[in-house]
């Protein structure tokens, strides 16, 4: 178990790396605490993979250091650095039996055979693997291999943290709870540090406690799940996390009020006040599910049209036209909406405003 | 409303059907045919029953040829397989470098093999052969593949292990690339060490390769022909007289197209059979329960 502290760290795939495109991350500076379920949650190719294989030592970054527990692992290989890992497809020995994957990584450190049995058997016993422990790992299905996998990283009592690399792209969408919830529950039970890579927000969301989100190589907010929903720093955490994404309207500030194509929304004063001094492009963000609909015209209302309604079941999705720019709203299924025209509130509190893709605080 | 097949689609497969007739089907009913009688001369002939099959599996000269012939098929398993994955291991793995590498590996599998037998005669020639000349007068160790059975056979092991090596580097390589990155990676993490990541990643996943170049690598060792025919004549003696040095000698050169007949499906059986037992017993390794 170890506090994992990346110091500084960038990577480029490049022999000569020049300008800062061709960083395949650029610039981390982070810590995780011991003990903590972090995931990173960014769009294929944002460099989570790339810094996952950094923290596990398969790859050395192009500047930066690495450190455990304060101790400088950057130039350790991934064997010496008492790591696991848990791959995207599930890797597995397959001539072996299950019982031989489990002890393979404690027999390569020449543990005696009797401890290698019992821890074998107690991770075993854990992951719900004791029936198979004598059939061949080849022949089990996805799930299973996949937990042979955490298995092999768990059997080893030193191990620093254990790294998940998308654990469950291939396993069917029911196993994937049962998987996700089994992951949740080990966490608890042992209190290893978990850096858990995905693309799926819900996953992130659900499994850590703290997540970061990654967006062209660069950690954009990290934070607990409410937090990223709440208040997203930067636009595309808003974008990325909720279903559907933020709101952004381009607008101008006057007074208290933010203009978009001449229709005015009201702001809390700190925020407008922030948004007269900012210079760079400003936009205003609002969560689907929190714009008020109302039948009829208001103080502080704005026209929109109502363009189309996606039902989803347990709630619907209302597209809207407010002075030429599209919004969605996340509407309450029992709620009747009315249609052609509508009257938009957008309350204070969780309208946002962001200069130049990044939010005023 | 009933659906008349079109059935003038059958002669699609008629030009495949007659090219497969002349070239396997014809010529195994005409040794099948063989067999059984005994021609004196055209039109002249007895049905004779399995007296050849009888006679055949009885010779002396067939037995030793056979024994000759397990014994360098064995010969060159042992020797080409574990060769073969050593140089594809130690092959690069991208990069000009490899693509020179597959190059030069791939030649000898290039030339026409008669051609091979003669270049290794003249290379082995006592007189004037780089490699015999050599071996005579620089080294000063006597060496002649005509006059001498070890020496003969050294030579034609020489020349096969030469010739064939690079088929099985080459479907050992394809194999290792196949092998996707994450499985070095976990190896890595895991603690193993080279040799376990060979025995455990490597080996298994090269297994569907290496039984194709195993079974490859048998079947052609035993059914050589051209190569010891060149080189040797399946002498000194009868050292290096193969089966199918011996099959030609009794059908084409002396004649007797019935006892050749027998032997020449006896043969065919024998290799039929061992590719077979190899074929499963490759597949097995590997599968099932263990404890």
């Amino acid at each position: 178990m170890a506090r994992i502290e990346l110091n500084e760290v960038a990577h480029s795939y490049l022999p000569k790396p020049g300008r800062n495109s061709d960083y395949a991350l650029k610039r981390i500076h982070n810590v995780w605490e011991d003990g903590v379920a972090c995931a990173l949650l960014g769009p294929s190719g944002c460099g989570k993979t790339t810094l996952l294989n950094i923290v596990s030592g398969l790859l050395v970054p192009s500047r930066g250091r690495v450190l455990y527990d304060g101790k400088d692992v950057t130039a350790l290989p991934p064997e010496k650095r008492n790591i696991a890992q848990v791959f995207q497809f599930p890797v597995l020995y397959d001539t072996m039996s299950v019982f031989n994957n489990l002890a393979f990584p404690l027999r390569n450190r020449g543990i005696n055979e009797a401890a290698v049995k019992e821890r074998v058997l107690e991770v075993a016993e854990i992951l719900d693997l004791t029936p198979f422990l004598n059939k061949r790992a080849a022949g089990l299905a996805a799930d299973a291999k996949q937990k042979i996998s955490l298995g092999r990283g768990l059997v080893r009592s030193d191990v620093a943290a254990i790294l998940f690399d998308e654990p469950l792209t291939v396993i069917d969408p029911q196993m994937k709870w049962l998987l996700r919830r089994k992951l949740k529950e080990i966490h608890e039970e042992l209190k290893l540090t978990f850096i858990y890579v995905t693309h799926d927000q819900v996953e992130a969301l659900t499994f850590a406690d703290q997540v970061a989100v990654m967006f062209e190589g660069e950690m954009v907010q990290i934070g607990s799940p409410q937090d990223l929903f709440e208040n997203p720093e930067h636009k595309f955490v808003g974008y990325f996390i909720g279903s559907p994404g933020m709101n952004f309207l381009e607008c101008t500030i006057e007074g208290n009020k933010a203009k978009v194509d001449g229709t005015g929304i009201e702001l809390d004063e700190e925020t407008a006040a922030k948004g007269r001094n900012a210079r760079g492009k400003l936009e205003l963000g609002i969560r689907p599910m929190y714009l008020e609909l109302h039948a009829d015209s208001g103080d502080g209302r704005v026209k929109a049209a109502v363009k189309g309604v996606e039902d989803l079941g347990s709630y619907r999705i209302a597209t809207l036209m407010l002075a030429g720019q599209t919004l969605k709203a996340r509407l309450p299924e029992d709620k009747p909406l009315p249609g052609g025209e509508v009257w938009l509130t957008f309350p204070p509190k969780w309208t946002k405003l962001f200069e130049d893709e990044r939010l005023i605080q | 409303m009933e659906k008349w097949p079109n059935n003038r689609a059958w002669l699609l497969v008629l030009p495949v059907f007659v090219i497969v007739a002349f070239s396997a089907i014809i010529p195994l009913m005409t040794v099948i045919n063989y067999s059984v009688q005994d021609i004196f001369g055209p039109g002249q002939s007895v049905f004779v029953g399995t007296e050849w099959f009888r006679e055949m599996l009885a010779d002396k000269r067939l037995h030793d040829a056979l024994w000759r012939q397990f014994l360098f098929s064995g010969l060159v398993l042992a020797i080409e397989m574990p060769l073969g994955i050593l140089i594809a291991l130690a092959m690069p793995k991208k990069g000009w470098a490899a693509s020179v590498c597959l190059v030069t590996i791939a030649l000898p599998l290039l030339i026409p093999w008669n051609t091979i037998g003669t270049i290794w005669m003249i290379f082995t020639r006592p007189d004037i052969g780089l490699f015999g000349a050599g071996m005579n007068d620089l080294l000063g160790i006597p060496f002649d593949h005509t006059d001498n059975w070890l020496d003969a056979w050294i030579t034609v092991m020489l020349m096969e292990v030469w010739h064939w090596t690079p088929l099985v580097a080459l479907l050992a390589y394809a194999g290792l690339r196949a092998i996707p990155e994450v499985y070095y990676q976990a190896a890595r993490i895991d603690g193993a060490s080279a040799w376990a990541t060979f025995l455990y990643i490597q080996l298994p996943k090269m297994r569907g390769v290496l039984t194709i170049a195993f079974l490859l690598r048998f079947m052609d060792s035993f059914l050589i022909y051209a190569e010891p025919f060149v080189l040797t004549g399946g002498g000194p003696g009868n050292s290096t007289t193969f089966l199918s040095i011996y099959l030609v000698k009794i059908a084409l050169l002396q004649f007797d197209l019935g006892p050749g007949g027998a032997f020449s499906l006896i043969y065919f059986v024998i290799v039929l059979l061992f590719s077979f037992i190899f074929y499963q017993a490759l597949q097995r390794v590997g599968k099932g329960e263990t404890v």
